[in-house]
């Protein structure tokens, strides 16, 4: 797994078109998730959501959907850690996802990244963490971290 | 207690901590800083910038980004100041990765039998 990112990669016995309703339709992406949107799914606007877990309702969720190609690509970002009331975290920083389906003969393979972990809060310089010529700073960070242990 | 609510709360806290680690080590000068110090050793800012092209004002700043996010650590002695690698950051951020693509196994294995056991109709349980 590259660390600067999250990367997964799953085959699923359905159609991609199957695989896109699941994850475009706000209320079938709440129901294996695990959260319920008080809207659609739209590119361009945040939507919220309220975890469904017992114990949890009080955590809400709000994506801000940024692609919709049908049946190829839909990402949106996140706050996914956005659990206090209290807190503004429309100056969090936020993650991207993006959920890419691809036509396999069993069916649809389905690619999910992650990324932005190294997001400053709004207002602030953001870091170009990736245009780097060893592999990106996260497998520099795994390289700092197997050294350090070693040396211990 | 749902395992998952629990580390949707715990990815609450920690991506928040981990952010300013993610975002200092996002520059190829600290991240060639950090591997100076991998040793453990402490090293002063004119050991640091021996070698490379960059002003020691630049390794300072660098250096003060890194002591912000808590993996470096410096102490002065005599007139200069001498860094040292701080480890436990670097190791939570890996822990935060792994944490959050954990989530995303168990996230995409509901989603598997989601779509595998739901095969036609989306299920509408939207309450009124």
């Amino acid at each position: 797994m590259a660390a600067d990112r999250i990367e997964k990669k799953v085959q699923l016995d359905a159609p991609a078109a199957r695989v896109w309703r699941a994850l475009t339709d706000h209320r079938e992406f709440g129901e294996w998730f695990g959260v319920k949107f008080s809207g659609p799914f739209v590119p361009g606007q945040a939507t919220r959501g309220q975890l469904t877990l017992a114990g949890y309702e009080h955590v809400a969720l709000e994506v801000e959907v940024v692609q919709m190609e049908a049946e190829r690509l839909f990402s949106f970002r996140w706050h996914p850690y956005a659990v206090d009331p209290e807190v503004d975290y429309s100056k969090e920083p936020r993650t991207l996802v993006e959920f890419r389906l691809e036509q396999i003969a069993t069916g649809t393979e389905l690619r999910v990244t992650e990324s932005g972990f190294d997001q400053l809060p709004a207002g602030r310089r953001r870091l170009d963490a990736f245009r780097m010529n060893e592999g990106g700073w996260a497998s520099q960070l795994v390289r700092i971290g197997n050294y350090v242990r070693q040396g211990r | 207690m749902s395992a998952r609510g629990a580390s949707a709360l715990d990815s609450a806290r920690r991506l928040r901590l981990q952010a300013p680690v993610f975002a200092a080590l996002g520059d190829q000068t600290r991240l060639s800083l950090l591997v100076k110090l991998c040793d453990g050793a402490p090293r002063s800012i004119a050991q640091l910038s021996a070698g490379t092209e960059i002003t020691r004002q630049a390794i300072t700043k660098h250096l003060r980004v890194l002591e912000g996010a808590g993996v470096v650590r410096s102490r002065k002695e005599g007139r200069e100041s001498q860094f040292t690698l701080q480890p436990a950051p670097l190791q939570e951020a890996r822990d935060y990765l792994d944490r959050v693509s954990a989530q995303w196994d168990q996230a995409l294995a509901r989603l598997k039998a989601f779509v595998e056991h739901h095969p036609t109709q989306p299920t509408q349980k939207e309450k009124p």
